[in-house]
């Protein structure tokens, strides 16, 4: 029995109220490939951090190679051997190939370090990509996505103080072609063979079965199944993956009539994938793993169809934020003005806000979406992440918008209140509102009408009426083996 | 007691304490003897610096980044073509104005052009323009002193029941402007947008039409103080905007509006012109040296900001 290159026992990180991970083991042997995967908020990204040593887990313990070193964090993830290629890239975009690699590697020092390090890195590139064309003296920035996605990971194999022992992929082939795809996972195959070890995430299961000899399977935070490659199939990874317990059951299906007008028609393009049809008083569900086009799309239906240089029709389109800091709240602003914000026109008289009217509409949202504050007009950041959600809410929906995107905007929503905007939610889309909703949490795309999975920033599949289920969203989600 | 804690909980509080205190001070060292005309020469120049003031600060509540530095040139430009437009003939007394505030119009939509279509910075935007703008008035005035006609002379310096003209004029667009930034839909989105302009757009606010509104409303309100300061001193000249380049964003930050944007105030224009002036007046008559007056003006200013940075949010 050898020592694991890495030993996770019991770890737990909770966030505020939300427990990223609840007690998992993890051991990762040399010359073993661990496939990782879950769907979203399943608590891959926190354990990638715990073993990097970005994060300290808040119970249990991380231990790299059998020891208990004194050294704690990245430091000592780095001393074990562990290199990390980022999903989001992580290498500085004004610095030289070279300097990176400096960055990454401390042992790159003395006279002549360029020379060294330009050597050793075109020598490691063209053995994981054989062929390539990328020039090693270039600052990163001229790079292609693609190219960057090769330099991190061919920097990440490198040999400076010691070979590396574990290294940890997360997405590594979401900017690569399948080509580069599979010299990049033949190279991995051949670092496993040599003793390495890998922890492979990807959303694409053919690379996860093709690659790894063991596949973990996380969901809610800890670990539901952990066997080898041989024990699973295409079709059995996506069941593990979704809820084994319960089976969501559709309440309150509705059917809306194909003779309602249609009021979002996107036709369908080689580059996203299948168009997007949205019917009068629909509930469109946007699904799919998080940050895969999902976003993007609410931002460009909201630009179209309001203009930046003449006042908005308020009639037309609202949006209600899930990244409140980034495209939400006005933090120097009242509660009352961030809510009243999206529809002054509304409460003015002769272009002056008129602020009787104003109060009214905060009194009557205050009561309807339950924000919990003795004050509408206490800043907003008093109120609780939750609390601040509603307020976006009700911004969008006192407007007598027709479209209402919603761009993932229950995280930190207490359960109550979710029930609350769902019901608001069914009451509006009855009345003939259409709803745009992009959510990472299976429960609500079961609510949806309709749901587009999206998948590298393309639709990849229509679900609709009783199509909608957690199994059939997980497998568009998740391609390379049909389920 | 309540009353005074609302009153200091005011961003502009600071800066009419600073200037009620350098009043008193001016005027104990004088003994009183020219209390009447210290306060109309301070009036009628403080009503210069917020004319500018009042527009650098719409500039400025757009956020960081936002400021006009064409304003000099505009005040020269517009003083100096306004005159030669009117040639001392009175019956052009208004058709001069609309030559006034039609080269702010002209500044303003040319500012905004060049952020907006060439996407450079404002401060490097506005700054080029200012070159183009002042040698435009360098290229008409042509050493020329040409006097305002008589009646608009006597208008500017004159008075009416005790207070310049021109301080009625300043007051008159300050009531403007507030009614703008306070009550006004637009004084809301300019507030939005210099909070966040990403959170802004996807409020449904029409973000280039109303930054490229206040960039026009700051150059027509330069280009109204150019069309005043001219006919109050006799005759445009190539440097009468110069002071008024620090001046118009010195009020905006003394006044207690935020530097970072988003949240501003009129009362604060005011307070910080008054004191602006009064601090030189008063060293003045206390008779110290260039240097040194220049050195306690930098301190007294400091101080101020520094009394005023205990920021309050907008309720």
């Amino acid at each position: 029995m050898t020592t694991p290159v890495v030993a996770v026992r019991g770890a737990s990180v909770t966030f505020g109220a939300v427990r990223a991970l609840s007690g998992v083991d993890l051991e990762i042997s040399a010359g073993e490939a661990v496939g990782l995967v879950g769907h979203n908020g399943a608590g891959k990204s926190t354990i990638v951090n715990v073993i990097n040593g970005g994060l300290t887990p808040h119970e249990g313990s991380v231990s790299y190679g059998g020891m208990a070193s004194g050294m704690t964090g990245v430091s000592a993830a780095r001393a074990g051997g562990v290199r990390c290629v980022f999903q989001e890239l992580s290498l500085c975009s004004n610095l030289s190939i070279v300097e990176n690699a400096r960055l990454m590697h401390a042992g790159l020092t003395g006279f002549g370090w360029r020379k060294r390090a330009l050597a050793l890195i075109e020598t490691k590139l063209s053995e994981v990509f054989p062929g390539n064309r990328v020039d090693c003296s270039a600052t990163v920035g001229t790079l292609s996505i693609a190219e960057r996605q090769m330099v991190e990971i061919a920097l990440n194999f490198l040999d400076v103080s010691g070979p590396p022992k574990l290294v940890i992929l997360d997405e590594p082939t979401s900017s690569l072609d399948s080509a580069l795809a599979e010299q990049m996972l033949a190279h991995v195959r051949k670092f496993v063979s040599g003793g390495g070890s890998v922890l492979l995430i990807s959303h694409i299961l053919g690379e996860i079965l093709s690659t790894s000899t063991r596949i973990v399977v996380m969901k809610d935070g800890g670990v539901v199944a952990a066997r080898p490659v041989s024990e699973f199939t295409g079709k059995s990874l996506v069941e593990a993956m979704g809820s084994v317990v319960r089976e969501k059951t559709r309440t309150g299906v509705r059917t809306v009539l194909d003779t309602s007008p249609t009021v979002i028609d996107i036709p369908a393009t080689p580059r996203t994938g299948l168009g997007l049809k949205a019917r009068k008083g629909e509930v469109i569900g946007l699904a799919g793993l998080g940050g895969h086009g999902q976003t993007a799309m609410l931002l460009a239906l909201f630009r179209e169809r309001s203009s930046n240089w003449l006042p908005h029709r308020p009639d037309e389109i609202a949006f209600v934020a899930g990244d409140r800091a980034l495209n939400g709240t006005f933090p120097l602003w009242s509660i009352l003005r961030n809510l009243s914000v999206g529809n002054l026109g509304a409460l003015s008289k002769r272009f002056s806000v008129h602020a009787a009217n104003e109060d009214a509409v905060g009194a009557e949202w205050k009561q309807k979406t339950a924000i919990r504050t003795p004050d509408m007009h206490l800043p907003i950041l008093s109120l609780s992440g939750g609390n601040q959600q509603k307020v976006l809410f009700a911004r969008a929906l006192s407007t007598p918008a027709r479209i209402v995107l919603m761009d993932d905007p229950m995280r930190g929503v207490d359960i109550g209140t979710k029930q609350d905007v769902y019901s608001i939610i069914r009451a509006e889309a009855e009345a003939g509102r259409t709803f745009i909703w992009y959510s990472t949490e299976m429960d609500e795309i079961c609510l949806c009408d309709r749901v587009y999975v999206f998948r590298d920033g393309a639709i990849v599949a229509e679900l609709s009426g009783d199509e909608v289920s957690e199994h059939n969203v997980l497998a568009a989600s998740f391609s390379g083996e049909a389920a | 007691m309540t009353i005074f804690n609302t009153a200091l909980s005011k961003p502009w509080i600071w800066s009419w304490l600073a200037a009620l205190a350098t009043f008193v001070l001016t005027v104990l060292f004088t003994g009183g003897a020219s209390t009447f005309s210290l306060g109309q020469a301070t009036l009628t120049f403080a009503a210069f610096s917020v004319i500018v003031g009042l527009g650098q600060m719409l500039v400025i509540t757009l956020g960081p980044g936002n400021v006009d530095l064409s304003v000099p040139a505009t005040i020269t430009l517009s003083g100096t073509l306004a005159l030669k437009f009117m040639n001392t003939d009175a019956s052009l007394i208004l058709p001069g104005l609309l030559v006034a505030i039609g080269i702010g119009l002209g500044v303003g939509i040319a500012n905004y052009g060049l952020i907006k279509l060439l996407r450079i910075p404002p401060i490097i935007a506005t700054l080029s323009m200012s070159f183009l703008v002042q040698s435009l008035a360098i290229w008409s005035n042509r050493g020329l002193r040409i006097k305002p006609p008589d009646e608009l002379s006597a208008f500017t310096t004159g008075m009416t029941l005790g207070i310049p003209n021109i301080a009625v004029v300043g007051l008159t667009l300050s009531v403007a402007i507030w009614w703008l930034l306070d009550r006004s839909i637009y004084g809301r989105w300019i507030s939005a947008i210099g909070q966040s302009p990403f959170a802004a757009r996807m409020a449904g606010i029409p973000v280039d039409g109303t930054r490229f509104l206040t960039y026009v409303i700051c150059a027509v309100l330069a280009a109204l103080c150019g069309y005043l300061l001219a006919c109050f001193s006799g005759g445009a000249a190539l440097n009468m905007g110069a002071e008024y380049l620090l001046m118009s964003i010195a009020v905006v930050v003394i006044g207690g509006s935020a530097v970072a944007g988003g949240n501003s105030n009129v009362p604060g224009i005011w307070g910080a012109s008054l004191f602006m002036f009064l601090v030189v007046s008063m060293l003045n008559t206390y008779g110290f040296g260039a240097g040194i007056r220049l050195m306690l003006t930098g301190l007294i200013i400091i101080a101020v900001i520094i009394a005023a940075s205990r920021r309050v949010s907008a309720r």
